[in-house]
């Protein structure tokens, strides 16, 4: 048996990385809206494991689009 | 040069620049050529924006209606053609925008590290070992012995060396699958002796269906497989997934392998990657049906089924059942249990919505319907005019 398969690293997935304090309240003032407005990620998502996350954090997303090279996406962290 | 194109970087989408740098390089364009396009393209650029209070759910609705209706509405089944079946056109479509658990014909493309796809007869061999193989296949004969009250398996030898099996290996396997049985080795076979003390024919019976359907090698749940050759990379399709096992083989690059099952995707790799399963699926759909959809009615359906952090379809049980309004759930489906479920726990309904406002005859809040208008009455400065 190879060791256990890193799912990061899997075509599907893209960057995860969890904001600080400060950057998650910039881009909730950038786009004027509340935390419970953004898009949901749970807390058990097997993506996010490895960063530990606690219910409110945003996770920062970049995605490859193709409407355009790289995208931003943050969804907010809930129980689940 | 590089500065003009750095101007725009927050003004027009990353791709849209770099196709005007390869085409610019190509025609050899001055730079004052290149500002003059650029600028050409961010007119076009704002003016194709989607304007705010645009119904964009009901044009996805639309782009995916009008060619629906010319897609494949029956799944061919060929005969005789080695082919992993997969369902395409219309129900596949309808299968993905519903989020059923289970597709009705669940497959997986497996790719290979590269120091496997060397020749044929390797790939032959691991697709061998990801296929599922139960005792029923590789053997010829269970027979109930009613004397001892045992049920005696004779192997296929022809198969045991056509496939690679040896007979330790399998005796191993039983010991660890088949609880509470006595498995003994002998010259045709195996011998299998219940331990417990249900030495009657009906326990024999059961022992016998149990072994028969012992995997001995393979991957649970998988029932075909099939190398293919495709651009240019060994794939092995496989009928039936199981996306954690199939990782842990040390032959396949878990990189690019997937499944088609979101819920099994969202499971394993997160929400996210379902997102862009869900992307990928219907993208397939629609070419193997030769349509055209814009990918931002396809970006957009992905994005609804996945903004709550699970998969949910567009289903009265999915994204269409979570609306706040009571007469816009009632409008979808199952409207006497809305609207019944409604007042029996006093819900409001704050008519904020389009179809609530279209059933009581009042203007939707949509396109120019969607501002409101705040008039600053400065009462003051008018009397001092006066």
């Amino acid at each position: 048996m190879a060791e256990e398969f890193n799912i990061t690293k899997h075509s599907l997935v893209p960057e995860h990385s969890r904001l600080t304090e400060e950057e998650r309240n910039s881009v909730l003032e950038e786009y004027n809206i509340k935390l419970n407005q953004l898009p949901v990620i749970l807390q058990s998502d097997p993506a996010i494991e490895s960063l530990k996350p606690e219910i409110g954090d945003v996770i920062k997303i970049i995605r490859d689009s193709p409407t355009n090279i790289k995208q931003e996406f943050f969804r907010v962290v809930v129980h689940g | 040069m590089v500065d003009i194109y750095l101007k725009y970087k927050d003004e027009l989408p990353g791709k849209i620049i770099e196709d005007v740098k390869k085409e610019a390089e190509i025609n050899k364009l001055t730079s004052a050529e290149v500002k003059k396009v650029l600028e050409e393209v961010k007119h076009e650029y704002v003016n194709s924006l989607i304007s705010p209070g645009e119904s964009v759910g009901i044009i996805t609705a639309e782009s995916f209606g009008e060619p629906g209706t010319q897609m494949t509405l029956n799944v061919f089944h060929m005969a005789g053609v080695a082919e992993v079946q997969v369902t395409r056109g219309l129900p596949r479509l309808i299968e993905i925008f519903d989020a059923r658990k289970e597709p009705s014909t669940p497959s997986m493309n497996v790719y290979l590290k590269s120091e496997y796809t060397k020749d044929e007869k390797t790939i032959r061999k691991v697709a061998s070992f990801i296929k599922q193989m139960t005792l029923q296949e590789i053997s010829s004969e269970f027979s109930l012995n009613m004397m001892k009250a045992a049920v005696e398996v004779t192997l296929n030898s022809k198969k045991l060396r056509d496939f690679g099996f040896k007979k330790a290996d399998i005796l191993e396997t039983l010991k660890v699958k088949l609880k509470d049985v006595n498995v003994k080795e002998c010259t045709k076979g195996f011998v299998l002796e219940s331990s417990k003390e249900e030495g009657d024919l009906t326990g024999l019976y059961r022992l016998r269906q149990k072994a028969k359907e012992v995997i001995v090698r393979g991957i649970s749940g998988i029932t075909q497989v099939l190398p293919t050759k495709k651009d240019g990379k060994y794939v092995i399709q496989c009928a039936g997934t199981n996306l954690k096992e199939v990782f842990k083989l040390k032959e396949i690059e878990p990189k690019s392998t997937v499944s088609n099952n979101l819920f099994e995707i969202a499971s394993i790799l997160g929400i996210e990657a379902a997102k862009q399963a869900i992307m990928n699926e219907c993208l397939a759909v629609l070419e193997n049906q030769g349509l055209d959809i814009d990918i931002r009615h396809v970006m957009f359906l992905s994005e609804l089924m996945t903004h709550t952090g699970n998969v949910k379809g567009i289903t009265r049980g999915g994204i269409s059942g979570e609306k706040e309004s009571v007469l816009a759930r009632a409008s979808f489906e199952t409207p006497i249990k809305h609207i019944v479920d409604a007042s029996i726990t006093g819900e409001v309904d704050k008519i904020r919505s389009v179809i609530e406002n279209v059933m009581i005859n009042q203007p939707i809040p949509m396109g120019t319907g969607l501002p409101g208008l705040v008039a600053q009455i400065k009462k003051e400065k008018v009397g001092k005019k006066k």
